[in-house]
């Protein structure tokens, strides 16, 4: 009797991204607010072809952010992947434009080096007990000075048009369509074997109604996203970047030893310690993803951009923590989420987008998007005060 | 002794003492921490105060030093016969008090003389006196025998000349009150000589010093009198020259045994855990934690380790785990295989399981839910390929939620928000899980209610029948006389006795922590 009342009181279902908090839906739903709020003061701002820059303008931030949050809930911080983007993104135009490298070559050796510079951070700061914030302000100087070396200061174009298409490409009409399907698909049998394989375990599961009716609005959700897409030049290749990105990192974060490990350590590091988990080894992992996380950021922005500047991926660090921590990460570790952060990172480029849009002046854009990054943690701060007391 | 407060039959009884507290009462939710004790220290003596670990000692003093506020507790408190209230810590340094910790409490950065006043530097005009306070500095020092520059800075010394400091520190405060908590703990033999002949020489000043402290020969040596504390109350108060070693021991001991333990008789089996000739060395300094230790535990036995704060029980759990810091020499045997460890999943694979003495710190993410708590240190048993199978994670956290009857909303609860019985259950789960050969428990019932306490009693049983080998790390001797097959005893890093359960009594287990005859 009584194993079946704690089991009931169980939350019903979590989806793909983990535990959605009500900081989230909070998240979610200020987002809305900024949309409606734009949208209303100038009619472009929700046209199709303005949400398809937006989403391609932060999906740089977004896959960045993908990174942060791990290394953030473990306790650390990386003000290096700025920096990072710029000098991966140079290595990439220099094996692409001076030496003539396919792009298949670019890609991978472009990613083993933002991998190799997450490593060597990495175990400086587990091997070697230096503070995250030091090595990490220091690789983001060494990092941007070796870009300006290697590149002798100059900006370095890209001609290789499959290397451009990574940034500005879209996906065709019927092959967005043919991706919608499939999710929505995905979804649907990922539901209903996980209904399966708890009933197998004697667990009770939520009615059914409730999660059809569930997926039947995120459905929906995904074919809008793909119709207004689509009635401009379709989804952008950025895009999909991020989605899978988000996917793969929220299943560790959520379904793998390592993901919970992370947590772990961010929560009560000598609890963590106690409990065998090997502390050193997964932070390296850690700045290694993060390097990884920024290369493939360097190789979206330098498409994009169809050239490689010095001043490339300049405070893209700090976009990406105040994502995080917009979206509900807590730079004490131990909490966050990726969608949080995604959502994050979708609220400071609307913001960016929308005040451009207005005509505003930049140094009000500066002012607006620090304020609402303090405004933020300041609202979630009293409102976790609440609900101490 | 031309000091007036010193003529004990002239001047009247309540004028000759220094400290009066009279019936103080201490109440924390749920405990009576002080139960109507007195107090009182006359001028010019050594008043040592001894009890057991959590007699209400620290508790004590805390109240004298305003750091439990007048109003948080009933009570009394008379300095030179005059009633006193504190509401803050200084207050009590206004009326003379001025208290020792047991971990010194100095700046390591900042030099000497700074550190003797600090936050009372001369100063005019808001601008440190740097000249006066160096020069003044420099007295004290030589009043406590050191003659060290005032310039130097505090990390450059040692322990006991730091401790020396804290003792200049006091006196430059102009203490007429000295309260001194276990001062020679991290002392060595000659620091010791020197500080006790400083205390004498302070008595014959007419300061009055409150030693508190576990070693009874000490306390032989030092005090004029003795006052004894257990559960709470103060039992006694007695001459040094008309009481003996034996007599205080019994006193910090006799409660009567009312509490049952369901102990029941076992027949150990094959040795799982044998020590031999262990040292483990301290983190920092260049002293040992713990020296030459043999020891040996068997499986379906429940071996107790007795012992006072600070006797290095702990520091042998950690080490034993691959958790402690400082290096370890000797041999560590599991069932007959001698193992090298050097990390906690080292401790892991060989089939040792810790549950420490602090589940806040040490042994829970308050953060996490109960669920991921329980598999923390097992996730590889139930995940394929790094992926956590959830439904396995589920099924054995609710199957220990039931064994353990730990009472949680869901499996998804916080574990900060349960009690602390079924926090420690949590803990219990996660080592259980761990399926391990040799469980070591590091005050287990430690602020646990106690229906909470007998099922974790009962459970020691059953595991111990299932044959683990258990050690449990307890300072409650009835806890540890009603639930061990065999009792080590330590004191000072050294397992000074074995008793096996029949010999062991409340008496012989305290004198031979406390290293009386």
């Amino acid at each position: 009797m009584e194993v079946k009342a704690v089991i009931d009181q169980q939350p019903k279902k979590k989806n793909i991204f983990g535990k959605i908090d009500i900081r989230a839906y909070t998240m979610i739903g200020a987002l809305i607010a900024i949309w409606i709020f734009f949208g209303m003061l100038n009619e472009t701002f929700l046209s199709a072809r303005n949400l398809s820059n937006l989403f391609t303008q932060m999906s740089v931030t977004a896959i960045l952010a993908i990174g942060m949050v791990l290394v953030i809930v473990a306790g650390h911080i990386d003000l290096s992947v700025g920096s990072i983007v710029g000098l991966t993104g140079g290595v990439a135009a220099i094996l692409s434009n001076w030496m003539g490298m396919p792009t298949s070559v670019v890609i991978l050796c472009t990613l083993l080096a933002g991998a190799l510079v997450g490593f060597v951070q990495g175990w400086l700061v587990a091997y070697r007990a230096i503070p995250a914030f030091i090595v990490t302000l220091g690789g983001m100087m060494i990092f941007r000075g070796a870009l300006m070396g290697i590149t002798k200061s100059t900006t370095i174009p890209i001609f290789d048009a499959q290397f451009i298409a990574l940034g500005s490409a879209y996906f065709t009409d019927i092959f967005g369509m043919i991706l919608a399907a499939i999710a929505i698909v995905a979804l649907f049998i990922s539901m209903f074997r996980k209904r399966k394989s708890r009933q197998q375990y004697g667990f009770t599961v939520s009615p059914l109604p409730l999660e059809l009716a569930k997926l039947f609005v995120i459905s929906v959700l995904i074919f809008v996203f793909v119709v207004t897409m689509n009635s401009y030049k379709g989804i952008p290749f950025p895009i999909i970047f991020v989605i899978a990105l988000a996917l793969i990192f929220s299943f560790i974060a959520t379904k793998t030893t390592f993901g919970r490990h992370v947590y772990a350590i961010g929560g009560n590091v000598e609890a963590a310690r106690l409990s065998g988990i090997n502390i050193q080894r997964h932070t390296m992992m850690l700045f290694v993803f993060t390097g990884l996380l920024s290369a493939i950021a360097a190789l979206v922005l330098t498409a994009r951009l169809s050239s490689a500047t010095i001043s490339a991926g300049q405070m893209y660090e700090l976009d990406a923590i105040a994502a995080c921590v917009i979206g509900g990460t807590s730079l004490m570790g131990g909490s966050g989420t990726i969608i949080g952060a995604i959502i994050g990172a979708m609220v400071m480029t609307s913001l960016d987008n929308g005040m451009s849009l207005l005509g505003m002046e930049t140094f009000w854009q500066y002012i607006v998007k620090g304020s609402i990054l303090i405004l933020a943690v300041w609202i979630d701060i009293a409102s976790r005060k609440r609900k101490t007391n | 002794m031309p000091d007036p407060y010193f003529q004990h039959d002239t001047t009247g009884v309540k004028r000759m003492y220094a400290l009066e507290m009279i019936n103080i009462t201490k109440e924390f939710p749920g405990v009576k921490a002080l139960d109507r004790v007195s107090f009182k220290v006359k001028k010019g003596e050594i008043h040592a105060l001894c009890g057991e670990n959590g007699a209400g000692k620290s508790t004590l003093m805390k109240v004298l030093s305003g750091l439990y506020p007048a109003g948080t507790y009933d009570g009394e408190i008379r300095i030179d016969g005059k009633p006193v209230s504190f509401r803050h810590i200084v207050d009590a340094e206004q009326a003379g008090i001025a208290i020792i910790h047991q971990e010194l409490a100095l700046v390591k950065e900042m030099t000497v003389g700074e550190n003797i006043f600090l936050g009372r530097e001369p100063r005019k005009f808001g601008v440190i006196q740097w000249d006066q306070l160096y020069y003044e500095a420099e007295t004290w020092l030589k009043k406590v025998g050191l003659t060290i520059s005032p310039q130097t800075k505090i990390h450059s010394l040692g322990i006991g000349q730091q401790q020396l400091v804290e003792i200049a520190k006091a006196l430059a405060k102009q203490a007429n009150i000295l309260i001194l908590d276990e001062p020679t703990a991290a002392l060595t033999e000659s620091e010791v000589e020197i500080l006790m002949g400083i205390l004498e020489q302070l008595r014959a000043q007419g300061v009055a010093c409150i030693y508190i402290s576990h070693k009874m020969p000490e306390v032989f040596r030092l005090a004029d009198s003795i006052t004894v504390l257990r559960d709470g109350k103060s039992i006694a108060t007695l001459s040094r020259t008309e009481t003996n070693e034996d007599e205080v021991v019994a006193l910090m001991v006799g409660r009567e045994l009312t509490e049952r333990y369901p102990y029941v008789k076992k027949t150990p089996g094959h040795v799982v855990l044998e020590v031999k000739n262990y040292s483990i060395w301290h983190k920092e300094k260049p002293m040992k934690v713990n020296n030459n230790i043999h020891m040996t535990v068997r499986a379906g036995e429940i071996v107790g380790i007795a012992g006072l704060m600070g006797a290095g029980r702990t520091e042998l759990a950690m080490s034993l785990f691959g958790a402690y810091e400082g290096k370890a020499e000797g041999e560590v045997w599991i069932e007959g295989k001698q193992v090298h460890i050097r990390s906690v999943q080292d401790a892991i694979r060989s089939g040792i399981a810790l549950v420490t003495e602090d589940r806040k710190r040490l042994g829970l993410v308050l953060g996490m839910d109960v669920k991921t708590n329980t598999t923390l240190a097992s996730l590889k048993s139930i995940s394929h390929l790094q992926v956590i199978d959830q439904n396995e994670e589920l099924k054995w956290s609710q199957k220990y939620v039931d064994e353990l009857k730990t009472k949680t909303a869901s499996l998804e609860t916080a574990v900060g928000t349960l009690s602390g019985g079924n926090q420690q259950k949590v803990v219990l789960a996660k080592w259980l899980m761990a399926k391990p050969k040799l469980l070591i428990l590091d005050e287990p019932t430690r602020g646990i209610d106690v229906g909470a306490k007998y099922e974790i009693y009962h459970l020691m049983n059953k595991l111990a029948k299932e044959g683990v080998a258990i050690m449990m790390i307890s300072s409650e001797l009835p806890e540890i006389l009603g639930m061990s097959d065999r009792i080590y005893v330590m004191r000072e890093g050294q397992i000074v006795k074995e008793l096996s359960h029949d010999e062991a009594t409340q008496e012989n287990i305290m004198m031979a922590a406390t290293g009386g005859e």
